[in-house]
Parts: C-alpha cells; sequence; structure tokens
C-alpha cells in the first residue's frame, strides 16, 4: 500500500464503520496531508463505510474541501458586491493571466493557489484581494499583478 | 384510515401513504419527474407541487408529503400550471435538451411533461453549458447534456441494485452524476452493468449503445418489479 493511503488510514481509525462521521473524518484527513486525492478519499470510503460516490459528492460540494495541493501562498480575490461593482472581474481576469491559472487551480511552480471569496468584510478598500492573511485594497489590474509580482 | 380532499373529492388513504400515492388511487393526475415508484422520494424536482389549502396555501411536494386528516389539497389549479411550466422551462433553459437530435425523442418524459404542461417557449435565456458524453462504458453512454439531475439512475442504483456507483459531484448548474470518485463509467469498479440506471433515466442523459435518434425506449417501470419480487430480508 502507498505511503499516502497508509497515513489515511491510521488518521480515520477513529471514525471507522461510521458513517455519519463522513465530513469530520475528511477534515481530519485533510488538515494532515493540505488536501484530499482519490487514494486518501477511497481510503475514507472503506474505513467508514460509505460508497465512494457519496464521499466524491461531499468533497466536490464543499468549497472547503480541496482534491489538489494548495500552493505556498493563497490569493483570495474577493467578488463579492461592492468589489464586483469596482472591478474585481478586472483583477482576477488580470490575475489568471499573470498566474496562468484559472480560479480554484495552482500554479505550475506550485506557488500561487488563486481562489475567489463572497467578502472579506472590508468593502471601503473594494476592489480587495487577500494573499494568506494579508488584505491588498483599492486595486485595479496593474497593482494586482505588482503585488504577486513582489511576494517571495 | 386517513380522509382528505384532493381538488374537492373525498379521497381515503394509508397512514404513511404520500399525496401523490393516494391521488394516483383517485385517478388524479399530479406531473411527476424525480419521482420513480420502487425508489424513495426525493423531492428534487419540485413539479408534483400541490397547494394545501388549510396549511395557508402552502405549497408542498406530493411525492414526498404523507397525508393527514382533514388536508385541503389543490393538485390542479392555474397556479400550480404556471408554477410547473415555469419549473420545466428552468430545466430546459439549463441543459440542452433538443429533442430532434435526442435518443429519447418520443419516448421522453421531460418531453411528455412539456406537452402536458403546454410548454410552447422557454421564457428564460438558455444556459446549456456544454457537458461531455462519456461512452466509457461497454453497453451504455451518459450524456451530461440531456440530464435533468433527478436522481433517479442515483437512487435506482443504490436502493434497487446496491451498488451505488452513480453519486453526484460538484453543485448547482455544473453538478454531473458521476461514477465512483469521477472516473470514467467503463472504469468503475463497482458497476455491474445491470442497466437499472438507464431505464431509470427519464430523459436520454442514459441510453444505451447503438440506438440513434428516437430509438431508445426506458422501462421505468421494471424497478418497482425488481422491487417487488425480491424476498423481503
Amino acid at each position: 500500500m502507498n505511503p499516502i493511503a497508509e497515513r489515511v488510514q491510521e488518521l480515520v481509525k477513529p471514525y471507522a464503520g461510521k458513517p455519519t462521521e463522513l465530513i469530520q473524518a475528511l477534515h481530519r484527513v485533510q488538515s494532515a496531508l493540505g488536501y484530499l486525492p482519490k487514494e486518501a478519499q477511497l481510503v475514507v470510503a472503506e474505513a467508514l463505510g460509505v460508497p465512494p460516490s457519496q464521499v466524491r459528492g461531499v468533497v466536490t460540494f464543499y468549497h472547503f474541501f480541496r482534491t489538489k495541493p494548495a500552493g505556498r501562498h493563497t490569493i483570495r480575490v474577493c467578488l463579492g458586491t461592492a468589489c464586483h461593482v469596482r472591478g474585481a472581474e478586472r483583477v482576477l481576469s488580470a490575475l489568471k493571466e499573470e498566474l496562468k491559472v484559472e480560479l480554484g487551480e495552482t500554479t505550475a511552480d506550485g506557488k500561487f493557489t488563486l481562489e475567489a471569496a463572497r467578502c472579506l468584510g472590508c468593502c471601503g478598500l473594494a476592489p480587495v484581494m487577500m494573499i494568506d492573511e494579508e488584505v491588498y485594497g483599492k486595486l485595479d489590474a496593474k497593482r494586482a499583478r505588482q503585488v504577486v509580482g513582489q511576494i517571495p | 384510515m386517513i380522509t382528505l380532499t384532493i381538488d374537492g373529492i373525498r379521497v381515503q388513504g394509508e397512514e404513511g401513504e404520500t399525496v401523490l400515492q393516494v391521488a394516483k388511487k383517485a385517478g388524479i393526475r399530479i406531473p411527476t419527474l424525480c419521482y420513480l415508484e420502487g425508489l424513495s422520494p426525493r423531492g428534487a424536482c419540485r413539479l408534483c407541487l400541490v397547494e394545501v389549502r388549510n396549511w395557508g396555501g402552502r405549497l408542498v411536494p406530493a411525492c414526498a408529503t404523507p397525508v393527514q386528516e382533514g388536508m385541503e389539497v389543490v393538485a390542479n389549479s392555474a397556479r400550480l400550471q404556471e408554477l410547473r411550466r415555469a419549473i420545466l422551462e428552468m430545466l430546459f433553459a439549463e441543459r440542452n435538451h433538443i429533442c430532434a437530435f435526442c435518443v429519447s425523442n418520443g419516448h421522453c418524459e421531460l418531453q411528455d411533461l412539456a406537452a402536458e404542461l403546454g410548454m410552447d417557449h422557454v421564457r428564460y435565456p438558455y444556459r446549456w453549458l456544454p457537458f461531455f458524453v462519456d461512452l466509457s462504458h461497454a453497453k451504455y453512454g451518459i450524456d451530461h447534456n440531456r440530464c435533468v439531475l433527478c436522481g433517479r439512475c442515483v437512487r435506482a442504483c443504490a436502493e434497487v441494485e446496491g451498488a451505488a456507483t452513480w453519486g453526484f459531484s460538484g453543485r448547482g448548474i455544473s453538478t454531473l452524476v458521476e461514477a465512483d470518485l469521477g472516473e470514467p463509467w467503463g472504469q468503475s469498479k463497482t458497476c455491474t452493468g445491470c442497466g437499472k440506471c438507464v431505464q431509470a433515466c427519464p430523459t436520454g442523459a442514459l441510453f444505451e449503445k447503438g440506438k440513434a435518434t428516437s430509438e431508445q425506449v426506458k422501462r421505468p417501470e421494471i424497478l418497482a418489479e425488481v422491487k417487488e419480487r425480491r424476498p423481503r430480508a
């Protein structure tokens, strides 16, 4: 058995045979691995006694779960109402172009994961994005590219 | 016995029977799509919405609402007709349902409902996100563009065949019915190839390979038949 599967098996032991604990088990696995690859989903399914199709249903339904590893930095572009009005779409497409990724994807070098958020709670700074814990406001396409370019 | 009225007609039902079952026995037609005899009700498509007059006119899905003493159900009215038609139009707007190019043309529950409810055009803009067609299975194919996400295949697979191969993945308009962990259908390790999902599918989304336009006739009634013949565990 491969090392990921072995590790997951250990992680889900407390939930063995308990289909109702599916979300808890997935949370535990994701916080340990950073994401939920298919081999991990399969182990969770077998251990809890849930069909793989249902595990996948839950994993793909909730935005929190990811099936690919995240980059070293996570960029969250706000697409909330205020940011939308003030040009969040232009910021987003500039970042997509700059990083050559679509929403939810990670750059080829594993540096950035690009995500969307529904409001970061600082509409006065619209349009905004967060990179990890840092907020960047009053963006436009040019400024967004600059900010991303300066992240080590 | 529970006594209630449906469209002013006094009817009786057993405890635990649904409004839909009682209406059916009384010969009162309520349109359905995601409901299929032999499978658990899901209340997903909302086409069987009925109005309960003495519950403040509340709309409830007939397939998933147990009958209660003294209920005054309206199963057919101008308001319900309009609602059902709007629901159908949204289904037609969401994915591509061009009958003329469909294996199920002429034998399609979605098409029949559109005719029954007088849906002569769609008032909403078509979305029609392009989806792929999975032909990896030896005997069957799935065209997600024709899928209405009723979940009859998912329930047939889990409840009658016991394989639970099918599941929903994703959410909203891009939800797909997919096998296991999203593998191509032909590579599924749990699929038994029984074809119950194909027979349960109300549209041309699931089909037998080798059928051309209009040639796919489904037998959704086999799900109830299979279930009835099975000895109780």
